[in-house]
């Protein structure tokens, strides 16, 4: 597990970041989210030590992350960059031996990667010949070789085609299924709610909000309910304790006003008028849920 | 399954990643075609050198000639003939440099032709060889090495020198492309920043050793293949000392075309920082060529750093230095290299993160990140 305690970082006389807390859980996605220049790439910079903390401390597993523990983490840059005239396998499997792997390891490794990236007939060309979108395979790769104890992907997905998205995604989940913590950072919220188990949110360079993702649903979201029946659904307005929030002929959205367990009554009560063609409980998205908490 | 070797920090990461990175920058710069025709003018250069002078110098040399038996001696040799009343006369236009020898009659009954060469400082090739039987020689003002040879081996000196500095260029290169490319992030993310450099440094150093090695094999046989075999003996031991004193000069070089490359952004930028180490390789080299008729300049040269890789072996060529003086700057070289890659190893940590335009070295000296 990932601990980032209390970091802070300047640039100059400017607060970038201020007491920033979170964890990263082992076997979980973990989006960070936030807007443009709220700290995100700068937070992930910290802990991969190429930017200094002014405060605060990072640690993996309970003591503090060395040069020797993040050598084994795995890590895709906002910005990409490998070397444009080296051959993909070629560099993917260097990368791999900057990372401690023995030679043929790394080989083996980035045979295999490249192959589930579907870049294996790629391997031997020259990594400024391939489209940006295989370029940014290329680049999961390098980050994924040495079989990283912690992934750190910032902004993996911009940039990829969908169904590169979905190949890198396969990826992933698996490192995170055989309990790699991974942290990744994106700005479009339903890429991230549709594939993160935890969520952090920064915003102006402090945590607004972390926990899991249907947790935060809760927390954040109101009680509400959507009731859809054959036909006009307006008598629900007088159904006691009921707040109605939106009517629209057969669709009505409400809330309980007082009695928690209200919508039972009010399922019961459309149940006994005609049939029922939809009842579920209205959760917020995270992008509802970004807008309530910055 | 992750194969990973346990890392017990420190040193040892620390000299793995060097290696590594070393070992990349030198495939990469083996398989440039710049690399390998830089080698190419090198040797070729070292060939022309000495071969052309002996092949085209031949019709234009002046000789005086002293009594009929040195002008029928000098007849159908193409050497350009003055004929002088006396010994004496052709000596004046010896030292005035208005012929390039003289050829005289044997009073000693030395010689079988009966006729004596006469020269300055240099034992006139051309003219001997021009002479069906090789006459004995006599120099007027005999010098362990000749005017012609010391001339030769200071052009040739700075020249390897010039061109070998200037393949620092691809330590700028190497560095900016890492910057440009932002793969510079990974990199520190993965091995420290000091490992990168000095992993530059050793890859380009042993890279120029090589290309030094190459042409300290190629030098002797240019020379012999030029009909040098005399100079040839005086300059083995001289390059014996260039050698050292060429891959300290790279090393010391070398880390500051790293600094020159991380103080930019872009390949385009480059050209801005690279102005001061351009200097540092250029300066020795009109240094040695301007100053090389002038002791003191060459004895002070000699010593300082950078020009010292060319002074010191062309003084030890021309036999003008003691023992114990190339030892010295040897010395005081390898003093600056250590004081220089510790300097720029906190100017390339401070330095290499930074984008935008051109950081000024002062804002990269203060950069601890």
């Amino acid at each position: 597990m990932l601990t980032v305690t209390s970091v802070s970082r300047s640039f100059g006389d400017h607060q970038v970041l201020d007491g920033v807390s979170f964890e990263v859980r082992p076997g979980r996605m973990t989006g960070f989210l936030g807007a443009n220049g709220s700290g995100k790439t700068t937070t992930m910079r910290i802990v991969l030590g190429v930017l200094a903390a002014h405060g605060g401390t990072v640690s993996w597993q309970g003591s503090p992350v060395t040069g020797a523990v993040r050598q084994r983490f795995g890590y895709m840059p906002e910005e990409r960059g490998l070397y444009p005239k080296m051959g993909v396998a070629e560099q993917i499997s260097w990368l791999g031996q900057l990372h401690g792997l023995d030679r043929d390891v790394a080989r083996r490794n980035t045979d295999r990667l490249l192959d589930q990236l579907e870049l294996g007939h790629r391997a031997k060309d020259k990594l400024e010949e391939l489209s940006l979108g295989n370029q940014q395979r290329a680049q999961v790769a390098a980050a994924l070789v040495h079989d990283p104890v912690m992934l750190i992907l910032d902004e993996p997905f911009s940039g990829l085609d969908p169904i590169a998205v979905e190949t890198v995604l396969g990826v992933l989940r698996e490192r995170a299924a055989n309990g790699v913590p991974v942290l990744f950072s994106s700005h479009q919220l339903s890429v991230v709610e549709r594939l993160c188990d935890d969520v952090v949110i920064i915003s102006g360079g402090r945590i607004a909000a972390d926990g899991a993702r249907d947790e935060l649903r809760t927390r954040y979201g109101t009680t509400r309910f959507e009731l859809v029946v054959a036909s006009d659904a307006g008598w629900v307005r007088d159904v006691p304790g009921v707040r109605v929030v939106d009517v629209d002929g057969p669709r009505v959205v409400f809330e309980p006003d007082g009695d928690p367990d209200v919508d039972q009554v009010v399922l019961a009560a459309a149940l006994r008028r005609g049939p029922v063609r939809g009842f579920t409980p209205v959760v917020p998205t995270l992008d509802e849920i970004f807008k309530e908490v910055i | 399954m992750t194969g990973v070797t346990e890392q017990d920090g420190g040193s040892r990461g620390f000299v793995a990643a060097t290696r590594l990175v070393a070992e990349r920058e030198m495939k990469v710069f083996l398989r440039s075609k710049g690399f390998w025709i830089g080698l190419a003018v090198i040797v070729v250069g070292l060939f022309a050198i000495s071969i052309l002078p002996t092949v085209f110098g031949g019709g234009e040399t002046k000789v005086a000639a002293v009594g009929s038996e040195a002008a029928e001696a000098l007849a159908d040799t193409g050497l350009e003939v003055r004929e002088v009343a006396d010994v004496a006369a052709a000596e004046a236009l010896i030292r005035a440099d208005e012929v390039k020898a003289a050829v005289v009659p044997d009073t000693t009954g030395e010689s079988a032709t009966g006729i004596r060469v006469l020269a300055l400082d240099d034992p006139p090739n051309s003219v001997v060889a021009a002479l069906r039987t090789a006459p004995p020689v006599d120099l007027l003002d005999p010098a362990e090495v000749g005017q012609d040879q010391r001339q030769l081996a200071i052009m040739v000196f700075a020249m390897v020198f010039l061109i070998v500095g200037m393949s620092g260029t691809a330590i700028a290169q190497s560095t900016v492309t890492e910057k440009q490319t932002r793969i510079v992030e990974i990199l520190v993310s993965t091995v420290p920043v000091r490992a990168l450099l000095a992993g530059k440094i050793a890859g380009h150093s042993l890279l120029t050793i090589g290309q030094v090695l190459v042409i300290a094999v190629a030098g002797p046989i240019a020379l012999r293949l030029g009909g040098h075999q005399e100079l040839l003996a005086l300059v083995a031991p001289a390059l014996g000392w260039f050698v050292p004193f060429l891959v300290f000069g790279f090393v010391l070089l070398a880390s500051m075309w790293a600094v020159a490359g991380s103080l930019v952004s872009r390949q385009e930028d480059l050209g801005s920082s690279m102005g001061l180490v351009m200097m540092l390789v250029m300066g020795p080299y009109f240094g040695v060529m301007f100053f090389s008729d002038n002791a003191t300049v060459l004895t002070v040269l000699s010593f300082l750093p950078f020009s010292s890789a060319i002074a010191m072996p062309v003084r030890l060529f021309a036999g003008d230095a003691a023992v114990w003086e190339p030892l010295l700057a040897l010395g005081l070289l390898a003093g600056t290299v250590v004081l220089t890659v510790l300097l720029a190893s906190r100017i390339y940590s401070g330095s290499l993160l930074h984008t935008g335009g051109k950081l000024a070295l002062s804002k990269a000296w203060a950069r601890e990140e």
